[in-house]
């Protein structure tokens, strides 16, 4: 059993391979390059499926899960050991990912076609692929991080792919920026952890000992005093979910990702690198649930509950197809994440699963709208339901599936949710977070099929509203990754179909899904009210979209019913100007603070400083030259000097005249007589 | 007798006088004189000396007697390459006789 979960090793390093492979040598040789690309994530996939299929077929093995040691880095006084492991968790996410990114890495060989940097794309993305696959299997929070950031740099460099457009490059930065700002908070935790407990492994943390020091463990902090340790871990650690997942208020990045190719946007920005936000909460929700009435999970719930239902509002009054799903994006993790404030790990965990699927088919199917009819702005398209078939009926599948209409898989996933918040609530009252979250949660049910049908009838139904529309269906190699998504769109519900469904629950395993992650957690009991509210939320949300999109579809030059909210509508669809309001208030500061510091350092300080002391310098060396060209050289000069001055004086004995010499032989005489006289020799 | 202390006193004033006149003269001619004024100053040592210590012997004569024909040839010399000097020069006066080439 144990021989083939040891290739768990292999599952990120086949893509790893792929990109390495691809950039250093076949970067001119498109064909290999795709070859190469799907290899890579083809390999993943089957390793990872091969996986998935043995765990599920020993469930009760998987509590423990299978550790597989890569190696071990010495700090300090111990020793941090990094590997891979697989347990529940991992296996529901090594299902997902490795199958979700083929169907796209296929996808792009259509969508890409004809791109200068072609090969460079599928570089990228299986670079991309790698860091999420190794986030799944990682066994510690320090691989985790790694990987975290590997896919933080390939969102940078696929945000930015197009990077002649100068709006994709500010993209690129602005993503990249926001979310370091949450994986900087996730670091503070890591380290507080690491402090606390002296190790980042999964195992060891989540080993009885180590909880229950945890639970016990108490930090001290400057404005809150002496507080519990294991929330103030928690909420840290959620900075990081809530700048990756993109939550309020880190949330700012994903709309404008959009730039990116629509690939990317399905690949990074709906399936996999947001959801691992949501991954993080879910591997590190034994400390959440440590202590369960404090911060940890109210933070967390309030704001998943309020991104879910702030960024469906917003989704209303947009015009961009890729935009509206943007937003959506943001409310279902948004979902996620609230259930896991409430304690609904299995139903937060199937909501990832069951998402991911409906949200790339949503994008890649939104990629081959672009493809096909040369546009993002919906407001120009219409009537593509006839033209682009195989487009229509994914995407219809995906919509279904994303508002909640059983039985798709959205439904059954969404539902669970609503269930766990419901009960929750019954048990604390209505002065409690589950209350908040099923209550905003509800609504946002209804928002999201209400926006989900306004873009489906805008685009596929009526009549074109734009001369130069030239649709058609995309080619094969982009519309049968769409159909493999659909299935699971609307099939993978049934594996979480709860117990007490009369007929489907047992027919499913009494609710598999459950069986295989959340084995240790209870399930949620069925609440035929709360379902019935649901599915009456999702058509009644479909029911007003017909109404407003679909009985009368709009012609060209018409202007969306929704301008008629008048002020709410210009609040909408300017995001709640919270871009500006960070701008003025964080960006501009910042800025200004770079420019002062700028000034310090070239124009008055630091600049002034270094010339002067160059131009100390050459005083200096000025000082030097007096010295030697007047006292080194007048010294020279000056024997010369004074050797002539001798010259001239003992010049004057040579007269020429005989007599002078005379003279002085006579004197010499008188003076050597006169010693010869007087001294006694 | 005279004292022999007066001869050479005799003798050492005409040598200076004619050591002054050989330094200060400005003609060659009156160098000349100054030269034999020496000479016979030196004779008259000699023969003073001759006179008062060894009156039989000759030598002292001789002796002088030698000096006065030096001192006649060296004048002739002398006087021969004043004459040089003066068909080159065009001057006796030997201040302006002070480089070797004119």
């Amino acid at each position: 059993m144990t021989e083939i979960f040891d290739w768990v090793r292999l599952i990120p390093l086949f893509p790893f391979l792929a990109f390495a492979i691809i950039l250093l040598f076949t970067q001119r040789n498109q064909k290999l390059s795709t070859y190469l690309a799907w290899v890579g994530i083809g390999l993943a996939w089957l390793v990872g499926w091969t996986i998935v299929f043995r765990a599920i077929a020993d469930p009760h093995g998987l509590e423990e899960g299978f550790r597989a040691p890569i190696f071990t880095i010495p700090t300090g006084r111990g020793a941090l050991q990094l590997g891979f492991q697989v347990d529940a968790l991992t296996t529901a996410m090594l299902f997902m990912v490795p199958f979700v990114c083929l169907m796209i890495f296929i996808y792009s060989k259509g969508y890409m076609h004809g791109d200068p940097r072609y090969s460079r794309f599928f570089a990228y993305i299986s670079l991309f692929a790698t860091g999420m696959l190794g986030l799944i299997v990682s066994d510690n929070l320090l691989l985790l991080y790694i990987f975290w950031e590997v896919m933080g740099l390939c969102s940078y460099l696929l945000i930015g792919f197009w990077f002649e457009k100068p709006s994709a490059m500010k993209a690129g930065l602005k993503a990249f920026i926001t979310t370091r700002i949450g994986d900087v908070i996730m670091f503070l935790g890591m380290l507080l952890l690491y402090s606390a407990t002296g190790t980042l492994s999964f195992h060891e943390i989540f080993s009885e000992e180590t909880l229950q020091f945890l639970k016990e463990s108490t930090v001290w902090l400057p404005l809150f005093g002496t507080v519990p340790l294991a929330p103030v871990i928690a909420v840290l650690l959620f900075g990081g979910a809530v700048g990756k997942s993109a939550q309020f208020p880190l949330h700012v990045w994903l709309p404008d990702a959009m730039e990116g190719p629509t690939p990317v946007s399905a690949l990074i920005h709906a399936a996999t690198m947001v959801s691992a936000g949501v991954y993080l909460v879910a591997r590190m929700f034994p400390i959440f649930a440590l202590l369960p009435e404090t911060a940890s999970m109210s933070v967390v719930a309030f704001i998943g509950g309020f991104t879910a239902l702030f960024a469906a509002t917003i989704a209303l009054a947009q015009d961009d197809i890729k935009r509206v799903l943007a937003y959506s994006t943001i409310s279902q993790l948004g979902y996620m994440i609230a259930a896991l404030g409430v304690g609904a790990y299995v139903a937060a965990t199937f909501h990832l699963i069951t998402h991911a699927f409906f949200k790339a088919l949503l994008f890649l199917g939104s990629g081959s709208v672009i493809h096909g009819a040369g546009t993002q702005d919906m407001m120009e398209m219409g009537g593509l339901r006839k033209k682009m078939p195989i487009t229509f009926w994914t995407f219809l599948a995906g919509m279904l599936a994303l508002a909640g209409i059983p039985p798709f898989a959205g439904f059954w996933s969404k539902d669970e949710i609503l269930a766990h918040a419901f009960e929750e609530f019954m048990h604390k009252g209505v002065a409690s977070w589950p209350f908040f979250v099923w209550l905003v949660l509800s609504l946002g049910a209804f928002l999201t099929a209400f926006y989900m049908a306004r873009q489906v009838f805008l685009t596929f139904y009526g009549e074109t509203r734009s001369e130069h529309m030239h649709a058609h269906e995309s080619p094969k190699v982009m519309t049968y990754p769409l159909i493999g998504l659909a299935v699971f769109a609307v099939f993978l519900g049934f594996a979480g179909v709860p117990e007490e469904f009369p007929v489907l629950g047992p027919l499913f395993g009494n609710n598999f899904f459950h069986h295989v992650v959340g084995h240790a957690y209870p399930a949620t009991p069925l609440n035929w009210g709360v379902m019935g509210l649901s599915i009456l939320l999702a058509l009644t949300g479909l029911f007003l979209g017909w109404l407003v999109y679909g009985r009368n579809p709009l012609k060209a030059g018409q202007p969306d019913p929704m301008t008629k909210l008048g002020p709410v509508y210009t609040l909408l669809r300017n995001k709640y100007y919270i871009d500006e309001f960070y701008s003025k208030v964080i960006v501009r500061p910042a800025v200004a603070l770079a420019t002062l510091l700028f000034r310090f350092d070239n124009s008055w300080v630091i600049d002034p400083l270094v010339n002067l002391v160059g131009k100390v310098g050459v005083w200096l060396s000025d000082l030097g030259r007096i010295f030697d060209l007047n006292i080194i050289d007048g010294i020279v000069n000056g024997v010369a000097a004074v050797t002539g001055w001798f010259g001239k004086i003992l010049r004057l004995t040579q007269t020429g005249k005989a007599q002078n010499y005379l003279l002085v032989a006579i004197l010499t005489v008188l003076m050597l007589l006169g010693l010869y006289l007087y001294l006694p020799l | 007798m005279i004292p022999l202390s007066w001869f050479l006193i005799l003798g050492a004033a005409l040598f200076c006088i004619g050591v002054y006149g050989v330094l200060s003269r400005r003609n060659a001619i009156g160098i000349l004189m100054g030269v034999e004024l020496i000479l016979n100053a030196v004779n008259v040592n000699l023969i003073a000396f001759w006179r008062y210590r060894t009156p039989d012997q000759l030598t002292g004569l001789v002796f002088a007697v030698f000096v006065m024909a030096i001192a006649a040839a060296e004048a002739a010399v002398g006087l021969a390459l004043i004459i040089a000097i003066y068909r080159t020069r065009d001057t006796v006066i030997v201040e302006d006789v002070d480089l070797l080439k004119m």
